[in-house]
């Protein structure tokens, strides 16, 4: 609680969501907001249906349909039954508990992380769970936001309330200035390949420093993104005037005076000056590269300028046997560059990677050039809405007639739920965020990247420094 | 939920670090509206090879660890996705105790709301409990959850870390639903005193 020491960002918005915590137990913690979709409700739904239970706050829940949709056919009567099943049953429980639900059939419907900052859902110092891990991608607004169970989906619908025990902190600064080419993905992907995969279990991130202060909202969701691959829960970045000037006049953002109001209270949420925090991490942005993965957990990234790994290179024989059985997974050696590996399939989508500035960056790329031969090229906006933008820009053609395939909203290739799958063997170069075996496909090999390498890695048909066509 | 108090049983090695949860259920498993038959789906990838046939390889599926009830495996176990999938196909597939080094945030969270009781220890011991079942598959381990302790037939005991509260939770088969829901005055009086946005 506020004892007048100084406090971090996330012990603010903690400290302002305890409900109770009786000894011994952990914290009863309220939910501002809670973010719904097809995959991970219906369990739930069940569960207060069995118990007779209302959902407590349906003003504070929101539903979309991103996982297992397809994206090139908005037909629901084409679509495989079991995800036509799940859209239906989502439907039916928004419906019967009272839920807004942006459904595909609707004007706004996409990626649930797209969504929901998009329409001034997600604001500063509130709390917001969904059941997926990369809610996180909602610090970027100074939210506390983190992915939970189907069972805690239950428990948030029924009371608004989570059982939780208080992480720790953990603040990332990165100071200094993004060289050409650098994108906000390759900073993320840096800080997991330094400080591992697992590296902030039992924490959360705070992502501080001029680097990321001179970021966009859209760089900022990206980092915020993959602070679970990083191990942590969730990732915070204070909000600023960028955070203002994203969110004003968006629907679900406080209007007039409770805006001013609200902008008031924003402007307290940063960690105070002398606030301590259980870990640190600094990196210079200076010396970053362009990045890419070459194994199969995030935390196996490189700069495009290095080498992948030897066994020497590693003390630990559990990173020694993990380096092994990933480099045997992805066909790879070890001590060889990734600059020159061919690719099958390049996918430019995801919550980490499918909003429109990311879109305007890889067409910048491609404009004027074609997709390699045999390269099986996809785009798939985050949004509805991020969709109609790029189109009304233009970018849909640049994509279209360089041979990419322009789709609709989803998470798509990213986890392979709908009929977007990689083949077994296929080097995917992937703006998503995950490079486990399998994710992308079965057998799939995935090749974890910003926006604008997987483009050049497109329109060359291998992985190349996108510096060199800058 | 079911409880967990004792239990002893053979157990798996599975020699990998960061098992994630796409692993432990791929994606296209997750297309239910029921927890049923998870543990169909439960290491499809390893478990069956490119032709959908049994990998005889695969360590889940060598008879010397049929009906095996405790699986051990490397660091960072459960990490990636929330989905709880991956514990309704570990629990399914036969599943009640995994034991690693290390165990990723959600995935904690979700095994303990299903009576599966995750065990954490130290590095070197993980290690020698996997040399240990690979050498001796039909060595029968209990893992005592009032006592907090993992104990071998020759007698080693090794005392585990858990949150008194889970630890309550799970010895009498109660998850958190009752709890919240005994909190609702509070929880009414927290949202009384909120401020309007």
């Amino acid at each position: 609680m506020n004892n007048g020491l100084p406090r971090t960002l996330f012990e603010k918005v903690w400290d302002a969501h305890v409900v109770v915590q009786d000894a011994g137990a952990p914290a009863v913690l309220y939910v501002d907001t809670h973010l719904v979709h097809e995959v991970t409700s219906p369990q739930a739904f069940a569960t207060l249906r069995e118990r007779g239970l209302p959902v407590r706050r349906p003003d504070r829940t929101f539903a979309t349909m991103d996982h297992a949709i397809p994206t090139r056919n908005v037909d629901i009567t084409l679509w495989p039954s079991d995800a036509a099943t799940q859209v239906r049953t989502l439907r039916e429980n928004c419906e019967d508990f009272g839920v807004t639900l942006f459904d595909i059939d609707g004007p706004v419907q996409g990626i649930v992380h797209v969504v929901g900052p998009e329409m001034g859902i997600t604001q500063p110092g509130t709390t917001i769970v969904c059941g997926d891990s990369h809610t996180s991608t909602h610090g970027a607004f100074g939210a506390l936001a983190f992915g939970i169970g189907t069972s805690e989906v239950g428990h948030v619908l029924a009371t608004q309330c989570l059982l939780q025990d208080r992480p720790k902190t953990f603040a990332i600064n990165v100071d200094g200035e993004l060289g050409r080419g650098v994108s906000a993905k390759d900073v993320i992907l840096a800080i997991i390949a330094q400080n591992g995969a697992a590296g902030g279990r039992g924490h959360v991130f705070e992502y501080r420093g001029s680097a990321i202060r001179k970021m966009s909202m859209a760089n900022r969701m990206t980092i915020c993104n993959m602070s679970i691959e990083g191990g942590a829960r969730a990732g915070m970045i204070a909000p600023d005037e960028t955070t203002f000037d994203y969110l004003r006049g968006r629907p679900y953002a406080p209007q007039g005076e409770e805006w001013d109001r609200a902008v008031a209270y924003w402007r307290t949420l940063r960690s105070d000056d002398g606030a301590r925090f259980d870990r640190e991490l600094t990196l210079d942005a200076n010396a970053l590269q362009p990045m890419v993965t070459y194994g199969t957990n995030p935390g196996q990234g490189m700069a495009i300028t290095g080498r992948v790994p030897t066994v020497d290179d590693l003390d630990d024989p559990a990173e020694r046997r993990s380096l092994l059985g990933a480099l045997e997974y992805m066909g790879l050696r070890q001590g060889q560059p990734m600059a020159g590996l061919p690719v099958d399939i390049v996918f430019i989508g995801s919550c980490t990677n499918s909003r429109v500035e990311d879109l305007r960056e890889a067409a910048a790329i491609v404009r004027g050039k074609h997709v390699a031969d045999d390269v099986w090229a996809i785009v798939v906006p985050g949004s509805k809405a991020v969709k109609a933008q790029a189109e009304a820009e233009g970018l849909d053609r640049i994509f279209s007639e360089a041979g990419f395939e322009w789709r609709g909203a989803g998470c798509s290739m990213c986890l392979a739920m709908n009929d977007d799958k990689a083949g077994a063997g296929k080097y995917v170069a992937s703006t998503s965020n995950r490079n486990f075996q399998g994710r992308q496909g079965p057998g799939a090999r995935s090749l974890l990247m910003s926006p604008i390498m997987a483009a050049a890695a497109a329109v060359n048909g291998r992985v190349v420094d996108v510096r060199e066509m800058l | 939920m079911q409880s967990f108090t004792q239990l002893t049983a053979t157990a798996v090695p599975l020699r990998a670090e960061n098992v994630d949860t796409d692993q432990i259920i791929p994606a296209r498993f997750l297309t239910a509206v029921t927890k049923d038959g998870m543990g169909e789906g439960c290491f499809a990838a390893w478990r069956f090879g490119a032709d959908g046939a049994l990998d005889p390889d695969f360590v889940l599926n060598k008879e010397c660890h049929e009906g095996a009830e405790i699986l051990i495996a490397g660091r960072n176990f459960g990490s990636g996705s929330s989905r709880e999938h991956a514990v309704w196909a570990l629990t399914d597939y036969g599943f009640r105790t995994v034991i690693s080094p290390g165990f990723a945030d959600i995935f904690h969270n979700n095994s303990l709301k299903n009576g599966l009781l995750i065990v954490t220890l130290p590095e070197e011991t993980v290690q020698m409990l996997l040399d240990l079942v690979e050498e001796q598959p039909d060595t029968r381990i209990t893992v005592d959850l009032e006592a907090q302790r993992v104990s071998l037939p020759d007698g080693q005991q090794v005392s585990f870390p858990i949150d008194p509260y889970r630890k309550l939770c799970l010895l009498q088969g109660v998850d958190d639903l009752g709890y919240l829901l005994s909190k609702s005055a509070d929880i009414a009086a927290f949202e009384a005193a909120m401020q309007p946005a």
